[in-house]
């Protein structure tokens, strides 16, 4: 586990995990999921536009929208669709998404990778299962960068 | 328990290893009955599930929490306990995916010789499908006494040595990967920043047959009929009932569908589990290897 920051949702969503005994990080994460918002009918209408995710034992597809490309520090949108039977999947993506969603793009771009392990569900969820929400922290991060290749950071 | 006597399922080898919807539908509650749920999503149960069930999880409680071994004696005894399962109680495990971690959890009931367990046919899909009830408030077993049974491997589980022992002789000795054609063949999702997968090797054993796990499965989940699975197994791939078969995947798990498939509905003799699969064999230093669509050999690779 490394010391480095978290933007302030995401920290606080670590910190509500780290407080709670193991069973009920699973609940919390279960509630995480019902909260996931679903994908605007624009990007549902264009699903060749949204990135796979290989890594989830389930289907996920994201994408990321940012403002203005040229900006380093522009606001960075988060879409994801998983189906209803996926909860742990659906759990880790409305994480990212109410610990991300609207940050500057340098900000998610310095978001350290460990992220989810410092959740404290790995004997709860099994590594296996986390290596999705990583995936979907490594692609998201992609994303940024394609996206705002010509910003000039 | 007496085994549903539904004539859809009485065409496989071993009809008692499966009911139907129906049958559990008219059974549930009976004494002597305890029905788990094993899904992929560790999340799965908690969102509802069929009333009374118990949940199981594949990774947190089948598995030894340090060792990449199952449970022992003892620890499968605590948690049959635990979960209100006694030695003659008739087990039905269900789960998502067309069954694929119910399989898994059946193969791991029968390391441990539990004398009646079997799947619910099409699963949790083929439940909520025909819109029988299910409930979020989780089940309370009461905890039996489970006596300890040390787990007997040999019959249906195969280790690395065994593998290699096996290669070169494909028609007494099959070995079926069951796992998809890109991970047949060794080929790569080459893209920029993809995490590194869990083998450092692609291929597969040589000799071994594609047979992709979820052929086996309908389009509502549930099985095949005998003759569909006869006609891929048998027929299209050759397999001898009495063949000495090794099904293998990634982490054994998709081919304990395969070898329930084999085993079970189809009724051959000696079918074997790899749960080594891939991310031992793809790791392990100087084993063969075979990439591309052929099976290859372990001479002309």
């Amino acid at each position: 586990m490394t010391d480095a920051a978290l933007p302030g949702a995401l920290a606080e969503i670590v910190a509500d995990f780290q407080a709670m005994p193991e069973r009920q990080r699973l609940e919390l994460l279960l509630e995480f999921s019902h909260d996931l918002p679903p994908l605007p009918e624009r990007l549902a209408a264009d699903h060749d536009a949204l990135e796979p995710v290989a890594e989830c034992q389930s289907p996920l597809f994201l994408i990321v929208e940012v403002d203005d490309p040229a900006r380093p520090d522009t606001p960075v949108h988060l879409h994801f669709e998983a189906p209803a039977e996926a909860p742990t999947t659906r759990g880790f993506a409305s994480i990212l998404h109410a610990g991300l969603d609207g940050l500057p793009a340098d900000a998610v771009l310095a978001v350290p990778d460990d992220v989810p392990q410092r959740l404290g569900l790995t004997a709860a969820v099994s590594p296996l299962r986390l290596s999705g929400m990583a995936g979907m922290l490594f692609r998201i991060k992609r994303q940024v960068r394609q996206k705002t290749a010509g910003a000039g950071a | 328990m007496d085994r549903d006597p539904d004539t859809r399922l009485a065409e496989y080898a071993h009809p008692d290893r499966l009911v139907t919807t129906q049958w559990l539908a008219d059974h549930l509650g009976s004494p002597g009955l305890v029905v788990l749920e094993s899904d992929e999503d560790v999340l799965l149960y908690e969102t509802g599930h069929i009333p009374g069930a118990v949940k199981i999880d594949w990774f947190t409680e089948l598995n030894d929490p340090v060792t990449r071994d199952y449970l022992d004696g003892a620890g499968f005894a605590a948690l049959m306990a635990a979960k209100g399962v006694s030695r003659d109680d008739t087990v039905v495990i269900y789960g998502d995916k067309s069954n694929w971690w119910a399989a898994y959890a059946l193969w791991v009931f029968t390391l441990f010789g539990h004398p009646d367990v079997r799947l619910l046919d099409g699963g949790r899909a083929a439940w909520a499908a025909e819109g029988r009830p299910m409930t979020t408030q989780a089940a309370t077993p009461e905890p039996t006494g489970y006596p300890v049974v040390e787990r007997d491997d040999a019959p249906v589980r195969a280790f690395k040595d065994d593998v290699l022992a096996h290669l070169g002789d494909p028609a007494k000795r099959p070995l079926v990967d069951v796992r998809s054609p890109q991970e047949y063949t060794g080929e790569r999702t080459h893209m920029p920043d993809y995490p590194q997968e869990g083998a450092l090797r692609g291929g597969h054993v040589p000799g071994a047959v594609s047979v992709p796990w979820a052929r086996a499965a309908a389009e509502d989940g549930r099985f095949r009929t005998r003759a569909e699975l006869e006609a891929i197994y048998q027929g299209e791939q050759n397999l001898a009932p009495d063949a000495d078969v090794i099904a293998y995947c990634r982490i054994g798990e998709r081919s304990s569908h395969t070898w329930f498939v084999l085993t079970h509905l189809l009724g051959f003799e000696h079918v074997r589990n790899y749960d080594g699969s891939w991310t031992e064999w793809g790791n392990a230093v100087r084993v063969p290897i075979a990439t591309g669509a052929a099976p290859g050999s372990v001479t002309g690779r």
